[in-house]
């Protein structure tokens, strides 16, 4: 997907004054957590917690054995009858799927959930080489009639109205309009019912992949990933590096963790385990099975100890839910398949730090994502690094601006010694003179700072530092 | 100050500090917060118990000091200590003197803003409650979503001021719907962040400071 990460002061100014996508951002992001806190109730804090802990210890050791899980997954699921294809990067993996459907003679491709594949364009690619690519995740399927790049992870068309579902219908399937929302899965259902029957290929994700049995573990609540995997006589299966979990025992901790942190379920409709092609004795399945692991740039940040914590990710969207900087500007104005703070932490990293260098900054360190990751990342913490990488990186990283280098140093010698702060407040305070309405500042005419008074009033400095009061009123053990 | 005296705490202020240097720190010029950092180690050398009455400044001695200097033992055993000396206000009262009530005689209604680095950071969340629930006058009334950000986030707010003051008006919101007069918390960024939009909309809701409340002379309305 073309990275538009450097337009993200620009994108994020439209969203904050766009009333229809805060609406939809104020409704939707209030009902994820009030879900997930209403799903968390069953558990003490502590059980809670002791599952946070294990599974984010459970990815941090396969991380660490990547190398030997990931052999393990090959030769699971070439013993399954399967096929495994390691991609490098995007277009490795666009060619494989493009091959495979080469050779099978595959016509129309039906596809589940999968943001790995939102990296790869690989619906833009499919349509070029003739094959036609229909989402059948709702969600994605509505982004896709409306040309659209998913808006969150796991809701990717949250910011679409029955109103703009209703009209997109009319405009691709020749329905009637309707604001009725069961009507609305009724057209998509019938739409999407053909397209099941008459695929050649089926293309899933995989929120899981089990290196000790081969398995793709896929969560949905639309029963499409089970039709995508099963009705095509070929299934293939793309998954990022990071997704393998060592044994099928594992997934059932993910499974407790993932869905109640994502939607507040405590579990989805549909658990979907598929390990490789049908069998002699199965009477349905794809004659075909490939999995495609795709590395993409995840090996770079695997070999980096700063930042190989942000691959635990599992993509629940819990990040993004609690995050108040996500819940105003939506995910569009992150510019590329992630958004949220783990958007804002794994795409500069994936994408390029200088050309991302805004999202790390798009953060008030709150800390509410650490404390909802199932997986327990230390998001803040990982934002704070990739400013540090951009003030003293190396060459490909450093993107902070001279301006800012300047304001910085003129800080740091500000405070430098309690004579050099009452200097600088003595200036300021001489300075403010012309500014200043009873103690209110409501305009700053200053590079970078001045973006305060946008919607703020500035305090004017004291007449008094502190210090000053402590030494004339207070140090002898009086009471000012 | 006044409320730790009259707790019977000899308080004393060095008059040599300046800044914990969390600016430099959160936008990545770990050098220059290092300058500074190594300077507020020098200033508060010693035994003595360091007060600190804004969670974020606590949060920068006491959490992020020791990895500022993880590459410097001979630092990072100062800073450890240091850490350990360290507490924000509420804290220090709270669980250090092991008091709630101070003998606030603050009136009126007030409502509470969890300031993020004090409660996710320093895990305070009922350190200032309990102080604001011990004191007769004060009526304490919870807003809703007392916990979540008030889009301060230091640098965040001038670097993107059309986000934070789209997280503000929400805060704002959650503030007047309580009906109290005043918006109190631990943290003077936050504290900062909505005087100033209150400011410039002419509310009629104010900020204090918790120690301005439980110093007690402050009345709603004055």
């Amino acid at each position: 997907m073309a990275v538009r990460t450097a337009q993200f002061k620009r994108a994020s100014s439209s969203a904050v004054v766009d009333p229809k996508l805060q609406t939809a951002l104020g409704r939707v992001m209030g009902h994820f957590i009030e879900a997930r806190s209403h799903a968390l109730e069953e558990f003490t804090d502590d059980a809670w917690e002791g599952m946070r802990e294990r599974a984010g210890a459970l990815k941090a050791h396969t991380l660490e054995h990547l190398d030997y899980y990931l052999d393990l997954t090959d030769r699971s699921v070439r013993r399954n009858g399967g096929h495994v294809h390691f991609a490098t990067d995007a277009a490795h993996a666009r060619s494989i799927v493009l091959d495979i459907a080469q050779r099978t003679g595959a016509k129309r491709a039906i596809k589940s959930k999968s943001m790995v594949s939102e990296e790869m364009e690989l619906n833009r690619h499919l349509e070029a080489a003739g094959v036609k690519p229909v989402e059948t995740d709702l969600g994605e399927y509505i982004i896709q009639l409306a040309g659209e790049t998913p808006f969150h992870i796991i809701a990717p068309a949250m910011h679409k109205s029955r109103q703009d579902v209703s009209d997109l219908f009319q405009q691709w399937l020749k329905t009637a309009p309707t604001d009725d929302i069961r009507r609305l899965c009724t057209i998509a259902r019938d739409a999407l019912r053909e397209e099941f029957e008459t695929a050649d290929m089926g293309i899933s994700g995989a929120n899981f992949v089990v290196a000790e049995t081969g398995t793709v573990v896929l969560v949905t609540n639309e029963g499409n990933g089970r039709m995508t995997t099963s009705a095509p006589r070929v299934h293939v299966a793309i998954s990022g590096i990071e997704k393998v979990v060592p044994a099928i025992e594992d997934v059932a901790l993910m499974l407790r963790l993932l869905p109640r942190s994502a939607t507040g379920q405590r579990i989805t409709s549909y658990n979907t385990f598929v390990s490789g092609p049908r069998a002699a004795s199965d009477e349905d399945g794809p004659e075909e099975f490939h999995l495609i692991l795709v590395d993409n740039g995840r090996l770079n940040i695997l070999r980096d100890p700063e930042f190989r914590e942000a691959l635990k990710c599992i993509r629940c969207g819990a990040c993004l839910n609690t995050c108040p900087v996500y819940r105003k500007v939506g995910g569009h104005a992150y510019g590329w398949v992630y958004s949220g703070p783990i958007g804002a932490v794994i795409t500069p990293l994936l994408t390029g730090i200088k050309e991302g260098k805004d999202l790390p900054y798009a953060s008030t360190l709150c800390g509410a994502c650490r404390d909802v990751c199932p997986v327990k990342i230390d998001l803040p913490s990982l934002l704070l690094k990739l400013r540090r990488r951009e003030v003293a990186g190396t060459n490909g990283e450093r993107a902070a601006t001279w301006m800012e280098r300047l304001l910085v140093r003129r800080w740091a010698g500000a405070v430098k010694t309690r004579q050099a702060m009452e200097r600088s407040a003595r200036l300021g305070r001489f300075l403010q003179r012309p500014l200043s309405k009873q103690g209110r500042i409501r305009r700053l005419p200053l590079p970078v700072i001045g973006g305060w008074t946008r919607g703020r009033d500035f305090p004017a400095l004291a007449e008094r530092s502190f210090a000053t009061i402590w030494r004339e009123e207070l140090s002898d053990g009086g009471d000012a | 100050m006044r409320i730790l005296r009259r707790l019977g705490v000899d308080v004393r202020f060095p008059e040599g500090q300046t800044c914990c240097g969390q600016v430099g720190f959160n936008g990545g010029f770990h050098d220059e917060a290092r300058e500074v950092a190594a300077r507020f180690i020098d200033v508060f050398d010693g035994d003595d118990y360091v007060v600190i009455p804004s969670g974020s400044c606590a949060t920068m001695v006491k959490v992020f000091y020791p990895e500022l200097f993880e590459d410097d033992a001979a630092m990072r055993e100062r800073a450890e200590r240091l850490s350990e000396r360290t507490h924000e206000l509420t804290d220090f009262i709270v669980n250090v003197l092991g008091v709630t009530d101070v003998g606030a005689g603050y009136q009126g209604a007030v409502t509470y803003h969890d300031s993020c680095h004090t409660l996710r950071e320093l895990r305070q969340r009922e350190e200032g409650r309990a102080l604001l629930d011990a004191s007769p006058g004060v009526d304490l009334t919870e807003m809703r979503d007392a916990d979540r950000c008030c889009g301060f986030g230091g640098l965040f707010s001038i670097k993107y001021p059309h986000i934070s003051n789209a997280i503000l008006e929400e805060k704002l919101a959650s503030v007047e719907a309580t009906g109290a007069g005043v918006v109190t918390a631990t943290d003077c960024g936050c504290l900062m962040h909505l005087r100033g939009a209150m400011s410039r909309k002419g509310m009629r809701q104010r900020t204090l400071h918790i120690a301005e409340v439980l110093a007690g002379d402050a009345r709603e309305g004055a």
